[in-house]
């Protein structure tokens, strides 16, 4: 598929119909991948890679590439297209300013899961019908790709782009039949102790490098309260280990209805905390009580919560008497 | 001199100094990284190549409390809060990690010497572990870091059926020989011939050292390029890209910044000190502003720390270990070797 990105991106960029293309740069290794914008042809065509290791989600950047002058191409995978209908009805990004090319996505993997299963020192990897052929200087590794996807994609919610203005590959479907939420369920059947617990033992391993908040396509916030030390709240270190947990406590409710799930703050988070979990659990309650709704299925569209109507909302008195009467 | 002990004795060994004092060595998380736990009995020690965060934390903790004060009419009372620190020993530390402890040493012994950092540094006694497994993002050799010979007050290599120490300063001897007093059979001392098995180890190390894809990274001196490398075209792109998260910081070694806030609950206020990183946007945050307006001048202030700033101010030693640490943890994958690639080519 590499090929077909890259030639189509020269293509547009040579043809004048964008001036830029937001896509992936090749590293030092096969796995080491930045986000960039590519302007020059030359550089597209010796730089540019598609593989199965773009997991980055691109959506956030065009906040800011969209409202540079002249026209971006970015190539977003199905989840990432949520993210971008979302930022459009928050109105974060310029449509106008950005070409949309959809893309077929089976998977990715995550290289920690491979270098949880000992693999290391890796020096190249290659997909060979649904396994994954790893060359290490200790010798040739082989695992089933799917075992080595990153969560998100093991769970994959939806292979369909709600937003294009062309594709490459197939657009698929939404995925009805996923298992995301079977986490979610077991621990709503913990008791609340339990529940407790687990949470502290995974939020305690929090160093508190904020990658999961800058990453996240929801958390467009030019300057964060916890950052902020005119805010009152500035987080810089946080009194006792709870507090630190309460930061994603809030980071969650902060995302709530706006939360795609895209999975991109249990990627990058270091100590692999399952971040996503909170957001599924208010997903789920959100499916729940006001009846199924997905972000950034449209542009446009109200999250519940923030759309309050008398026969949907959990609690209408509410609603109809107002806040504190 | 030089000692041993079969590898199946080695939780013998790690209760023996847990007996002299407190021990800290890298056990496998829930989430499978290794981090620097207290032992206790059973503690398994990692087979990880490192641990997630770095052994600095020892020395220099993400937050510390350093003073208190109290109003009481007119008066104000300032209170030293520090309990006496108690001798402590870091097992398992590799060489990367080692030598972080000379860059950071710089500068918080340096005059006026950081005394919270000194008390730890005192009591602790750094027991190294020569690498049997590098990974691609090492490069520790690039500084000249010797991975088979990791250094610290005794060093250590583990091979499948013996482990040996070596201790290399007066601490570390002075270790050894409690543990011997402790108990006369716990350490055998080696001979020639086990002393020429350790020097096999080591060379076995090296040929694994030389394969690695970094390993013919080099580390350009570039003091007398300051300005033009702070000036160079290349940090927008570089940068252009980096989330500003911290990630990077965070998680290096040798990354040494910290913000001391006050909090004030009307009728104390707690000093207190943690971690900042250069990739923040209120880093070094005046009253006039701050320095660094973009994420590029930002990003650019990470790196030319290392490369160039720290080296100049210390006789040329760079503060990056080669650990690898941010190659494996940032979220876009950019890191100080595509940074010192990307400035060589300006060069060409
Ligand atoms: S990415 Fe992980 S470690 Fe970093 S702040 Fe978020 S939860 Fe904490
Ligand atoms: S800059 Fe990166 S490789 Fe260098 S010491 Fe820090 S974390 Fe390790
Ligand atoms: S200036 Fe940046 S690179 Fe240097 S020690 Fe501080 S946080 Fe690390
Ligand atoms: S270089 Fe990477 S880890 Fe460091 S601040 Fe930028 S995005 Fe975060």
């Amino acid at each position: 598929m590499q090929n077909e990105l890259k030639w189509r991106g020269l293509e547009l960029l040579k043809d004048g119909a964008v001036d830029r293309i937001l896509g992936w740069r090749a590293g030092q290794f096969v796995y080491d991948i930045t986000p960039d914008v590519f302007t020059d042809p030359e550089d597209l065509e010796k730089n540019f890679i598609y593989n199965e290791f773009c997991g980055a989600n691109l959506s956030k950047y065009l906040i800011a590439e969209s409202a540079k002058e002249g026209k971006v191409a970015v190539f977003l995978k199905p989840c990432d297209t949520y993210s971008f209908n979302q930022l459009c009805t928050e109105h974060r990004i310029h449509r106008e300013n950005v070409y949309v090319i959809g893309i077929e996505c089976y998977g990715k993997v995550s290289v920690d899961a491979l270098r949880q299963r000992g693999i290391d020192g890796i020096t190249g990897i290659r997909s060979e019908m649904g396994s994954l052929k790893i060359d290490t200087i200790y010798g040739e590794e082989s695992v089933p790709a799917m075992e080595v996807y990153a969560e998100r994609c093991r769970n994959c919610k939806s292979k369909k782009h709600v937003v294009f203005d062309e594709l490459i590959g197939a657009d698929g479907e939404v995925v009805d039949d996923c298992d995301r939420f079977d986490m979610v369920e077991k621990l709503e059947q913990m008791s609340a102790q339990e529940r407790f617990e687990f949470w502290r033992g995974e939020l305690s391993r929090c160093i508190r490098c904020n990658a999961c908040r800058n990453v996240c396509p929801a958390c467009s916030c030019e300057k964060c309260v916890f950052d902020n030390p005119k805010s009152g709240v500035l987080n810089k270190a946080a009194a006792d280990n709870f507090e630190e947990n309460m930061f994603h406590i809030i980071r969650a409710y902060h995302v709530a209805g706006r939360c795609t799930d895209c999975g991109e703050c249990s990627r990058v988070c270091p100590e692999h905390i399952p971040l996503h979990l909170l957001n599924r659990k208010f997903i789920k309650d959100y499916n729940e009580l006001y009846g199924d709704f997905v972000a950034g299925e449209s542009v446009g569209q109200m999250s519940p919560v923030a759309d309050f109507t008398t026969d949907r909302d959990a609690e209408p008195s509410v609603v109809q008497k107002g806040g504190d009467q | 001199m030089m000692y041993q002990i079969p590898m199946e004795s080695l939780d013998r060994l790690l209760a023996a100094i847990a007996a002299q004092q407190k021990l800290y060595l890298p056990t496998d998380n829930t989430a499978g990284e290794a981090v620097y736990t207290e032992w206790t009995q059973g503690a398994a020690l990692s087979k990880k190549l490192n641990t997630l965060r770095s052994a600095k934390d020892f020395f220099f903790p993400q937050i510390q409390n350093m003073a208190k004060f109290r109003r009481e009419g007119k008066k104000i009372e300032v209170i030293d809060d520090r309990a006496e620190a108690d001798d402590f020993c870091i097992f398992g530390v590799r060489a990367c990690d080692v030598r972080s402890f000379d860059v950071l040493d710089n500068v918080f012994l340096a005059d006026p010497v950081d005394t919270w950092y000194e008390t730890r540094r005192k009591h602790a006694t750094v027991i190294s572990l020569a690498c049997t497994r590098p990974g691609e993002t090492c490069f520790c050799h690039t500084f000249g870091i010797d991975a088979a010979k990791a250094g610290g007050d005794i060093q250590c290599w583990e091979t499948k059926d013996t482990f040996y120490l070596e201790p290399l300063t007066e601490k570390g001897q002075a270790l050894a020989d409690a543990l011997i007093a402790a108990d006369g059979e716990l350490l055998t001392q080696c001979g020639a011939d086990q002393e020429a098995l350790v020097e096999k180890e080591t060379e076995r190390i090296h040929k694994i050292l030389e394969k690695l894809p970094l390993y013919d990274l080099k580390a350009e001196d570039n003091r007398e390029r300051e300005l033009e490398l702070f000036r160079s075209k290349k940090w927008k792109e570089l940068s252009s890209h980096c989330l500003g998260c911290g990630a990077c910081t965070f998680v290096c070694p040798t990354c040494q910044c910290f913000d001391i806030e006050d909090f004030n609950n009307g009728e104390t206020v707690q000093r207190y000190r943690c971690w900042d990183s250069c990739m923040y946007h209120d880093f070094t945050l005046m009253a006039a502003g701050t320095p660094r307006l973009t994420q590029t001048e930002r990003f650019r202030q990470r790196f030319m720390h290392k490369l160039v700033y720290y080296p100049k101010a210390h006789d040329g030693l760079f503060s990056c270990v080669g650990c690898g640490r941010c190659l494996r943890k940032c979220p876009i994958h950019m890191n100080i070797v595509k940074v010192m690639e990307t400035l060589k080519e300006e060069k060409e």
